[in-house]
């Protein structure tokens, strides 16, 4: 009986995509983020949670090194995806964001065409060795992404011309189509509509059969709704993490609960 | 009574007004600022507008229109024996007008009397000496029919300026009175401010408006005149340009080409040497350049702007076209015979436009949103890959509107070519050889001696003219494009 948790352990430390070490993220002098330790599933949903400024979106970016774009950012601690540790000196943080892509708050294509936005990726990373397959790449993306019969027929009109909703779903699809292993996504629904916001939900939902996918969002409905696990920051801690089910039902924690009730944030 | 004593004798009415205006809305809310519409300060305000404002209008007015009255009532004075051979209508009225100044001067200097000047009808030499003695300029024998003109000239001024005074202090007077009469508590004198702060910027834009038309409309009726002289098919198609200033220019070959051809010569070498260098200076400062670099470096990039052209003019003189002849001289490859050539304006030209470009280029690229560059770093694109093809793509129609600005400037420049180029007007593809510019053959068709009636001299204002028309196309598309670019994202 001895051996169970041992095994539990190890498991777990073999089935976890990603594996977060005491984490520390500083803005110049200010600490972000404190001490954070998480396990995130692979082929699952995890949404983070917590009120404006407790550190879920700092704590998101560090995941794709995005804070490296900024210069008073500093980042201590472990984060290891499939086991390597994202922050050693060997790890080119370039290819890494080809292997972990970003969806942002707000949906930002870029001033091409449709076809050019999705292409983007593949084109820089060299991943197409002809047109034809290229064509493969941006057609079968946006069919994950749900835009394919929305858009076939008016791939040369430009991303920026399209819905909210669309061109959130157009982010999508620019990110898989480098086939990222794990797809990080920063309030991806709060400039959309509810019709919109539904269907970029339902989506997420289908991506996670193929991607980890790491949420971060304001709406507790949205993490109820899409995500199999959650993680409650606050003020720059990981205060509770768990099944999405038991953070809403049963949390174990006093802040958890008084946040979820709505009594703040 | 002089024009300054008139304008300070207006403002002291509005000032006068603005007290009154104040204090009778005060007394007309029993003192108590609560129960007035608007802030005291309104009430004194519009008193002061509605006295100031429509005199000085009149004023301006006044002073645009009268010289062209007077102008034309004396030029019919004038009879046409008084127009000798060789000379002009215009000649004989510049002679008026300094006559009828000296007799204005030597009467306010107390060397003649006022009676004498109105009536003086005989005896013009004693009047020219006397004229001369005041120390006045008088080029030649008053005759009698100049005399006759410079006296009704001179009354008619002086007469024009005493109802203009009038008129002037009445127009302030009755506007002061109209705001004080008006004012009373219930009075919304804040919102009539406002209205007059309307018209008060709407006339200083207008002044900038007119002002263009005017250079405009002076530089379309000398190119008329010149073209009267000399065959627009000439001027424009002509491929040799040299001027004869001996014979009022009758042998003289006035082509366009040579020039237009230096001027875009050496524009395009400006703009080979400043695009290249502007644009990458620009996107180092904004993409990878740390705070502290950007702090010290844009401002010092920023210095080169502020150097004057004539300085830039020196370097290229003094520095460059040594430095280039050196190489390319007779003791180098030898296609190089002087210090002065396309080259030497060229790349100094390009060294001024560089901030221009950068400078510009720089605002652009800052205007393209983070999310841009985000969306691409998340996507493992590094700094040049998202540079290329991401934020140039969406600051293009920005940075070609910066480079044609800086085209038109290039243009436009003249102490650089002057210096630096040469002066010799010459169609040839050699960038080691001397030309000109259009510009730098203004100033020397202007310089010294000017007849204005040759057209020699007035080739300059068509040079102008087509320079003009050509710079002012590029704005317009620089403008367009700029415009149509600050749609994207706003």
């Amino acid at each position: 009986m001895n051996e169970m948790p041992n095994l539990e352990q190890a498991s777990a430390m073999t089935s976890s995509k990603i594996s977060a070490k005491k984490v520390q993220v500083y803005y110049g002098d200010k600490q972000a983020i404190i001490d954070v330790d998480i396990e995130i599933q692979p082929r699952s949903v995890t949404a983070f949670i917590g009120p404006s400024g407790c550190g879920k979106s700092t704590f998101l970016r560090t995941i794709n090194r995005m804070n490296d774009t900024i210069d008073i950012c500093r980042v201590e601690g472990s984060i290891k995806i499939d086991g390597e540790d994202i922050y050693d000196a060997k790890v080119d943080p370039v290819q890494l964001r080809a292997k972990v892509g970003m969806v942002f708050q707000k949906p930002n294509p870029f001033p091409k065409s449709i076809y050019d936005n999705v292409a983007y990726g593949p084109r820089i990373h060299g991943m197409a060795r002809n047109k034809s397959q290229l064509d493969d790449i941006v057609a079968s993306s946006l069919q994950k992404a749900g835009l394919w019969e929305e858009v076939k027929n008016r791939l040369d009109e430009p991303g920026t011309g399209m819905s909210g909703g669309q061109q959130q779903r157009l982010c999508i699809a620019r990110a898989i189509a480098v086939s990222p292993e794990v797809i990080l996504m920063d309030e991806p629904c709060s400039a959309l509509d509810p019709i919109a916001t539904a269907k970029v939900e339902e989506l997420i939902d289908e991506l996670r059969e193929n991607y980890t996918i790491v949420i971060v969002t304001h709406s507790m409905q949205q993490a109820a709704r899409v995500s199999q696990r959650t993680a409650f920051f606050h003020l720059g801690v990981l205060v509770e993490e768990g099944s999405t089910q038991d953070i809403f039902t049963n949390p174990k924690d006093k802040r958890t609960q008084d946040y979820i009730t709505g009594r703040f944030g | 009574m002089s024009l300054f004593w008139l304008v300070v004798i207006v403002l002291a009415i509005a000032l006068v007004g603005y007290i009154a205006g104040r204090a009778r809305a005060l007394a007309s809310a029993g003192g108590d600022m609560r129960d007035l519409h608007s802030l005291p300060v309104y009430y004194g305000a519009n008193v002061a507008m509605k006295a100031a404002v429509p005199a000085f209008l009149i004023l301006v007015l006044w002073l645009l229109v009268q010289p062209f009255v007077v102008h034309s009532n004396i030029s019919g004075m004038i009879p046409e024996s008084a127009v000798g051979d060789g000379s002009s209508l215009g000649l004989v009225m510049a002679e008026v007008r300094r006559t009828a100044e000296g007799l204005e001067n030597a009467v306010a200097s107390g060397q003649m009397t006022d009676d004498f000047a109105r009536n003086a009808r005989t005896d013009f030499n004693d009047i020219t000496t006397r004229l001369k003695d005041a120390g006045q300029i008088v080029t030649s024998q008053i005759t009698q029919p100049i005399m006759r003109a410079a006296q009704a000239y001179r009354i008619m001024v002086s007469n024009g300026n005493f109802y203009m005074s009038i008129v002037v202090l009445l127009a302030a007077i009755a506007g002061a009175l109209w705001g004080v009469r008006e004012t009373s508590a219930e009075f919304r004198a804040r919102n009539t401010v406002e209205r007059g702060i309307q018209v008060i910027l709407f006339s200083a834009a207008l002044i900038a408006v007119l002002t263009t038309l005017g250079i405009v409309l002076s530089l379309v009726f000398n190119t008329v005149e010149f073209f009267r002289l000399y065959p627009a098919m000439d001027f424009f198609f002509g491929l040799t340009w040299s001027p004869s200033f001996s014979g009022r220019g009758g042998s003289s070959e006035l082509g366009i080409l040579p020039l237009l051809w230096g001027t875009f010569y050496i524009s395009f070498v400006a703009l080979a040497v400043a695009v290249p260098v502007g644009l990458f200076a620009a996107v180092y400062l904004s993409e990878y350049a740390s705070p502290r670099v950007r702090a010290v470096a844009k401002p010092m990039l920023e210095i080169l702007a502020g150097i004057p052209t004539i300085v830039y003019g020196l370097f290229a003189l003094l520095t460059v076209g040594p430095m280039l002849l050196s190489v390319f001289g007779d003791n180098g490859l030898g296609i190089m015979k002087a210090g002065t050539a396309v080259m030497t304006a060229g790349l100094v030209m390009g060294i001024m436009l560089i901030p221009f470009v950068s400078s510009l280029s720089d605002d652009i690229i800052n205007a393209v949103p983070q999310a841009m560059r985000d969306g691409s770093y998340g996507l493992g694109a590094t700094k040049s890959e998202t540079v290329k093809q991401v934020i140039l793509p969406a600051a293009l129609p920005g940075i070609v509107g910066a480079i044609l600005l800086a085209a038109s400037r290039a243009i436009g420049e003249t102490m650089i070519v002057v210096l630096g180029a040469g002066a010799a007007a010459r169609l040839s593809l050699n960038p080691f050889e001397a030309m000109t510019t259009v510009t730098a053959k203004i100033v020397s068709q202007l310089t010294g001696d000017a007849d204005f009636a040759s057209p020699v001299a007035l080739v300059a204002f068509a040079l102008g003219m087509t320079l003009f028309v050509v710079t002012l196309g590029l704005n317009i598309v620089a403008l367009y494009i700029v415009r149509k670019y600050r749609e994207q994202y706003d």
